[in-house]
């Protein structure tokens, strides 16, 4: 059903070229793929390609809103240059470090010796001031990827860029063109100060809770229901911590107002590879007047899947095929989940056209799925709008959101973990926070099914529980109740060593967990296609189990992309060792 | 340095497995019977009888063996301290405001600041209150540590040391302060003067969001006394009760204007004792004041 061709149409290209000329000038602190009236993300200013490849990061600036922003670059570009490789070459990418504290860049999705997945701590030490480092790799997948810092918060700062790998063979997807769309978050706020405002008022960004005004408008929750919220110190509209309020949201570095615009010709595939390198933004994306279908995730290939809208979590990367058959400009939409902001791009034939604006849809609100009370409430009942009446068996919900005495053995239930989900879902099958009552399809993990069976797949020998853990009034965040910092053992695996790692969202927030160094299959019901991925959402109250093979020896990193949850403490290293053995020394 | 790590890659990659392209799929298409527990809220019963155990945490770091492991423990820090260490502070001057009335115009002032980590962290508190042109007729100073004790409440212990009234006092302080169910900030005190004397302080007060913007916060003040006091004018049992209902407009989060109404009375022995002295134990003012926090 798809073309095995994946040649661009050079002539669309020559011509968009001298369209291009014009805006050179403008937009010359863009990389060429993120350029306004991108003609696509082939070749071109800004894409590095071949052996070797070297990354500068220092400090630079890029237009936003009018203004010049101050930012951490590579090659002094916010996004980054676009890194396209080759599947079966080898890779040397020297990263130099111009910047006065330490740098480092982490190869989001990519299989590589863990001595070189770049996160200081783990990996190597980092880099420091005025050195460079060799990272040295075979490049052994094909795919939409992306490249972000792992240090000092700098991917809050415009560190990141994406990676596309061209396949060795010929590329399963058929389009004529493709162009990278890059999501970001922006805040004049440095990170550290957004994190210092979490952790002296929870709800310092929300601007959307539920007010006095609201209840005699009849809006949001009955009084009934806010009373019994409040009884269990719950707020239904914490879906983000930090939100529009600060944030402007980005396509390719350019928000609304700047509208990056990629062009196409009518009835072409326009391939488009959507990456999310948000530091704490999950997106609602759509393009009205256009069916997506589905084409891959998190740079695996997935059997192709028609819908209107999906959610990209943080560190997620989505490639679609749209084809637009009309010469009209057409909006491409990235709504923050709490629907506090969104970026409009556009996809136009030609240069100068801007997509319809859409209005902000209403704020959701979290219900009792959210709540962890899943088992007993289906979807649709009390998400989205309203909470609804409690079921019975939360009536008494005040008492059993945090019950000491069903606290799992591994969880720890201290100041830092303020709820349980007392009766976790399975919420593959769920559609994200906040699209339960959209009316149109939105695409779920349970529709994600492998272009191609998994190979090595077998029966999990080991099954794990990881419980994510928060406490909002206070802004920690942990797995198991226990940060980072308090020094926790590692999840150790055995070398090859096949296991289900279940994560229980103790929270009333979605986090997508990354596990660096590996893919992992999502247990989503697809058997044999199980889907590939290397970051997951789990949404809220609910669990979700993936099986991996631990099949990359050394240590990684496994934590929540949510900058400031990483950075609160969500966060874990994984090892992965030969039985019996150190790594590299004498048995234990 | 990168070449001495080239040579040292061989054996790594020899011990990983062979490409997981895409491609690989052939090898292995298809062979393995359907998992019929990988559906929806699937138990683990995947794993047979004998799940197999999970491996001891090795206690190397792996990177040790590729990096000079001292600037390896220095980056492990750096990453813990990183990942849920960083400390935070904040100061938070809850209400400074102005109480007009004929005569004598009254202030008040109460001011609440922590430094620390996420569990333990240095208090500070401050509140006070007089008539303007005079010295206060109330201000105490307080510092300690406080440290949580669950997910919303925290004790601290400290000293506090009075300024006024004369003569003066210095206590120890007991308090758990928090926040309770449906969102009341709620706060007790008990304090043990160097003269041994047993006083203590209630507290409680809640945010009404009108807007998102505008907040009414009603809140109520309770004083006690295990004792008599007469150099304080202070008698045994309740010895005041305040109540205060205060409209806030956050301009943005961190400055407030407010108005509101202040009612204060002494209770008990302590009401006679002020009205020996001619003053009134009852009063009911208007109040308007600024909150703003770092």
């Amino acid at each position: 059903m798809f073309r095995l061709s994946a040649l661009h149409d050079r002539r669309s290209m020559m011509k968009a070229a001298g369209g291009l000329a014009g805006l050179v000038a403008l937009d010359a602190l863009f990389p060429g793929w993120a350029a306004i009236g991108s003609a696509g993300a082939a070749t071109g200013a800004g894409v590095l390609s071949g052996d070797h490849i070297r990354l500068d990061i220092g400090h630079g600036h890029f237009g936003l809103g009018g203004r010049q922003v101050h930012a951490i670059t590579a090659n002094g570009t916010v996004p980054g240059p676009l890194l396209r490789l080759k599947e079966g070459q080898h890779v040397r990418l020297t990263v130099a470090n111009a910047l006065d504290e330490d740098t480092s860049i982490h190869w989001h999705g990519l299989l590589v010796p863990f001595q070189y997945d770049g996160v200081p701590g783990i990996s190597f030490p980092g880099i420091a001031p005025g050195q460079a480092f060799d990272y040295h790799f075979p490049v052994r997948q094909a795919g939409t990827y992306w490249y972000h810092s792992h240090s000092g918060m700098q991917e809050g700062m415009g560190l990141y860029g994406p990676i596309i790998i061209d396949p060795a063979g010929p590329d399963p997807v058929a389009f004529d063109r493709e162009h990278v769309i890059l999501l970001s978050d922006w805040s004049s706020l440095h990170p550290h100060a957004l994190l210092r405002r979490l952790k002296q008022q929870g709800g310092y960004f929300n601007r959307q809770k539920q007010t006095l005004a609201g209840l005699l408008a009849g809006r949001d929750q009955t009084l009934g229901e806010r009373i019994q919220w409040g009884g269990m110190r719950m707020d239904p509209t914490d879906i983000s911590d930090v939100t529009g309020a600060t944030y402007r949201y980005l396509v390719n570095g350019h928000d609304s107002a700047g509208n990056w615009t990629g062009l196409f010709e009518p009835g072409e595939r326009v391939r488009l590879r959507i990456i999310n390198g948000s530091a704490m933004t999950n997106f609602n994306v759509r393009l009205p007047g256009l069916a997506m279908t589905v084409v891959q995730a998190d740079g695996q290939d997935v059997e192709p899947v028609e819908t209107d809208e999906f959610q990209i979590a943080v560190a997620e990367t989505y490639d679609v095929i749209v084809r637009p058959e009309e010469a009209r400009a057409y909006s491409f939409i990235a709504e923050a989940i709490d629907r506090s902001g969104l970026c409009r791009a556009t996809l136009a034939p030609r240069l100068g056209m801007a997509g319809p604006m859409v209005p902000l849809r209403e704020r959701p609100l979290l219900g009792m799925r959210d709540m962890g009370m899943g088992a007993h409430v289906a979807q649709g009942h009390g998400a989205a709008h309203g909470g609804h009446a409690p079921s019975a068996d939360a009536s008494h919900g005040g008492m059993k959101m945090r019950d000491k005495a069903l606290a799992p053995p591994g969880v720890k239930m201290g100041p830092g973990v303020a709820t349980l989900s007392p009766a976790p879902a399975d919420r593959v099958g769920d559609r994200p926070t906040g699209l339960e009552q959209a009316g149109h399809r939105v695409l779920t993990y349970a529709d994600l099914r492998a272009l191609v069976p998994v190979p090595g797949r077998r029966a999990p020998e080991r099954e794990l529980e990881v419980h994510l853990t928060a406490n909002m009034e206070r802004y920690m965040w942990s797995f198991d109740g226990v940060k980072l910092s308090e020094n926790p053992e590692p999840l150790a695996f055995r070398h090859g060593e096949r296991a289900r790692v279940t994560l229980i969202n103790d929270t009333m927030m979605p986090h997508p967990i990354h596990l660096h160094g590996h893919f992992f299959e999502l247990v989503n019901g697809a058997g044999e296609r199980q889907p590939r991925k290397h970051s997951v959402n789990v949404l809220p109250g609910g669990r979700l189990s993936f099986d991996f093979t631990a099949d990359a020896p050394g240590d990684w990193a496994f934590h929540c992309h949510m900058l400031l949850h990483m950075h609160a403490g969500m966060f874990r290293v994984v090892t992965v060792r030969h039985d019996g053995h150190g790594h590299g020394e004498a048995p234990a | 340095m990168s070449r001495a790590w080239m040579l040292a890659l061989p054996p790594l990659l020899a011990a990983a497995p062979p490409a997981l392209a895409q491609e690989d799929h052939s090898v292995h298409g298809g062979h393995e019977s359907h998992d019929g527990h990988a559906g929806h809220g699937a138990p683990a019963q995947p794993f047979g009888s004998a799940p197999s155990p999970a491996p001891s945490p090795p206690a190397d770091h792996a990177a040790d063996a590729w990096f000079d492991p001292a600037a390896m423990a220095a980056a492990r820090a750096v990453l813990r301290k990183e990942s849920g260490g960083m400390g935070a502070s904040m100061l938070m001057i809850d209400r400074l405001e102005w109480r007009p009335a004929r005569g004598a115009n009254g202030y008040a002032w109460e001011v609440e600041g922590w430094a620390g980590g996420d569990i333990d962290r240095l208090a500070f508190k401050s509140k006070g209150e007089g008539v303007s042109g005079a010295r206060p007729e109330q201000a105490e100073v307080q510092a300690g540590w406080s440290h949580a004790l669950d997910p919303w409440f925290n004790l601290r212990l400290g000293v506090r040391q009075d300024l006024r009234p004369r003569p003066m006092r210095t206590q120890a302080v007991l308090a758990v302060e928090g926040l309770a169910p449906y969102w009341f900030e709620v706060e007790g005190e008990a304090f043990v003067s160097h003269k041994g004397e047993v006083t203590a302080r209630a507290e409680a007060s809640y945010d009404q969001r009108i807007t998102q913007s505008l907040i009414l916060q009603p809140a109520a003040e309770l004083n006690l006394s295990a004792q008599h006091m007469p150099e304080l004018d202070t008698g045994a049992g309740l010895t005041s009760i305040e109540l205060g209902l205060r409209l806030r407009y956050e301009v943005v989060r961190e400055f407030a204007p407010y108005v509101g109404l202040h009612w204060e009375r002494k209770l008990g022995e302590t009401a006679r004792l002020h009205r020996a002295k001619g003053e009134d134990p009852d009063s009911l003012r208007l109040v308007a004041g600024v909150r703003f926090w770092f």
